[in-house]
């Protein structure tokens, strides 16, 4: 077992090193000159050699690779261009909030996506399984930031109900476990857990229409179990699998929330990376991306070694 | 194959035996009797068509502005679905929007599966040393969420058209070169292409034959599925502000700037999004028929 999760990491390590490269070279796919956000148009030349200096834009690249990657293995992602503040602060504060939003998102769209899989599963070609067809179809195919606005049209500006943007009263963004602060939450989770429903709808029904056809459920009913043993059965035989693709879309949905939060102003990464990107705060964009993409290899780390410690049919080799 | 043995298995003096109806015969046939599949191809059809014709079928001019009939509501006078925030006929932008909406949601995907297959195929059938290059460099881009990719290249390269384009197509090309590399793979293992070699056919002879003629059915079905995924970037992309830029007509640019109006005028501001909603669920639902009609196996 310990060899299986070693060999895991192993074959990570140089994934990591390699979207700490693809992260480091978009800066300089990027066109003009990395300092314009800060210069004045009539600096002089020399005044931009200095911060060119400072910033360490001068150097060869692969020497700029190399300090930048060790800077943040050491948690030092640089220096926001626009704020002045340290990257690493901004980006965790940010993925804090972009988090709670996707954990929950991610909850509520496993819970809405596992129950229509298995009414889809279970009662395949049914008018039911229609109804769950279609939902799941509705979810991988709607404009997730266009729901968040009729959303926000339905309950906030007719029924006015909840909170139209931000998350917090008054604009704040720090998080108080309460309902005020939880009110700002539901439209945009609602809004995410969309795309993690529809997907997880049609993994769970493939799953359980699989696993109702093996023998092995003709043998648990022929030895007495009730339905609702025979449920249980099922339900254990397709977990692994379920939680490993709700594992995913976590990650998915924290990488992929810049719209979302667009649409309801929520002071996330998404936030973050819209305003590095308008801004051409080229190294918080840097740092977001490769904190953002990081989480991602790491989830997926987990999920696999998860999996196989659960799942006995994983392939160890 | 099927052919051949039907005449080895036929008698000399027999009547001519009816030719089994072929892989593509069969496909059509099931399309047909899948009215879900038919009905979206029909809407996507029509839409195509909506977006070809636009400059001639569209009621109004959809640049015309009017600063005294701003954001008036679906129903007025003169404007079926009501006039957007510069006082421009929503209708007519709607339908030019396909254009550009279309455009953008499909080429990246063509794009992605003309260089996708060709460099899945490359690894699978080399395998070795070529196939863990190229397929650790995948896992790389792989490595990243889709949208995150996306936004991060596009948001870097700049705004516009062209830029927006690449992104996706480089969002993609990692997604169909996996789907490529395993078919490729399963297919070059089978025993007709070691009884190809064994009789000496030359690399080049297989893959045509054999290789191509069983991998790009399964990477076409696949690539269809990312049409749907590949419209709502695109026009995410566009809402953002990284894709097309006004005064053009594209709904997730229509969108965005609508957005403000959601106080005013909240169902003519959604519009756009409908349209966007539609035509990826066409996309979606035909996919899926297409997945079966052609039994390819997720």
């Amino acid at each position: 077992m310990l060899s299986y999760i070693f060999r895991r990491v192993v074959y990570a390590l140089p994934i990591m090193v390699g979207v700490a490269l693809l992260c480091f070279l978009l800066i300089h796919l990027a066109p003009g000159d990395p300092l314009v956000s800060i210069l004045p148009p009539d600096a002089s030349a020399d005044l931009q050699r200095q911060l060119m200096q400072l910033y360490g834009f001068d150097r060869p690249l692969v020497e700029q690779f190399a300090g930048w990657l060790w800077r943040a293995l050491h948690g030092d992602l640089g220096t926001s261009i626009a704020s002045g503040r340290p990257v690493a602060a901004e980006v965790f504060n940010a993925v804090g909030n972009t988090l709670r939003l996707a954990c929950l998102a991610t909850l509520l769209g496993f819970v809405v996506g596992a129950f229509l899989g298995f009414v889809g599963g279970y009662y395949r070609n049914s008018p039911l399984d229609r109804v769950a067809s279609f939902m799941s179809v509705v979810g991988v195919s709607v404009p997730h930031y266009w729901l968040g606005m009729v959303l926000v049209i339905v309950f906030s500006t007719q029924l006015m109900w909840l909170p139209p943007t931000g998350a917090g009263p008054g604009g704040s963004g720090e998080w108080v476990a309460d309902w005020a602060h939880f009110r700002h939450m539901i439209l945009p989770a609602v809004t995410m857990s969309v795309i993690p429903m529809g997907i997880i709808a049609r993994t769970v029904r493939a799953l359980v229409a699989e696993t109702l056809s093996q023998e092995f459920v003709v043998g648990l009913r022929a030895r007495g179990l009730t339905d609702l043993g025979v449920f249980l059965h099922v339900v254990k035989n397709c977990a692994p699998t379920a939680l490993a693709v709700m594992g995913l879309q976590l990650g998915y949905l924290l990488g992929g929330s810049i719209l979302i939060e667009t649409v309801f102003s929520w002071p996330g990464t998404g936030f973050l990376l819209n305003a590095a990107i308008f801004q051409r705060d080229l190294p918080l964009l840097q740092g977001t991306i490769l904190v953002l993409a990081l989480f991602f290899v790491v989830l997926n780390l987990v999920v696999d070694i998860l999996q196989g410690l659960f799942d006995p049919r994983i392939e160890r080799n | 194959m099927t052919d051949s043995v039907a005449s080895l298995a036929a008698p000399a003096n027999a009547t001519p035996i009816a030719r089994s109806p072929g892989y593509w015969s069969n496909v059509v046939r099931r399309l047909r009797r899948d009215p879900v599949a038919l009905a979206a191809g029909a809407l996507i059809l029509a839409l195509i068509v909506m977006a070809i014709l636009a400059p001639w079928i569209s009621p109004a001019d959809p640049f015309q502005a009017s600063m005294l009939k701003r954001l008036r509501p679906i129903g007025t006078e003169g404007y079926p679905l009501g006039a957007d925030e510069l006082g421009r006929d929503m209708l007519s932008r709607l339908m030019l929007g396909a254009r550009l909406s279309l455009f953008m949601g499909i080429v990246p995907v063509i794009a992605a599966f003309v260089v996708g297959s060709a460099i899945g195929i490359l690894a699978g059938y080399a395998g070795g040393w070529t196939n863990t290059l190229i397929m650790r460099v995948v896992d790389v881009f792989y490595a990243f969420p889709s949208v995150l990719l996306a936004i991060a290249l596009s948001g870097t390269l700049g705004a516009g058209i062209f830029n927006a384009i690449l992104s996706l197509t480089i969002v993609f090309v990692p997604q169909i070169v996996r789907v490529a590399e395993s078919v490729t793979t399963q297919v070059r293992r089978s025993d007709y292409v070691d009884a190809a070699r064994a009789s000496g056919a030359a690399p080049l002879t297989i893959v045509r034959a054999h290789v191509l003629s069983n991998v790009l059915g399964p990477i076409f079905v696949y690539s269809t599925s990312l049409i749907s995924v590949s419209m709502i970037l695109a026009s995410g992309l566009s809402f953002l502000g990284l894709g097309v830029r006004p005064p053009e007509p594209e709904w997730g640019l229509m969108l965005n700037t609508l957005r403000t109006a959601i106080y005013t005028q909240p169902w003519v501001a959604a519009l756009p999004g409908v349209m966007i909603f539609i035509t990826s669920m066409s996309f979606n639902l035909l996919s899926d028929g297409l997945r079966s009609a052609m039994e390819v196996k997720e």
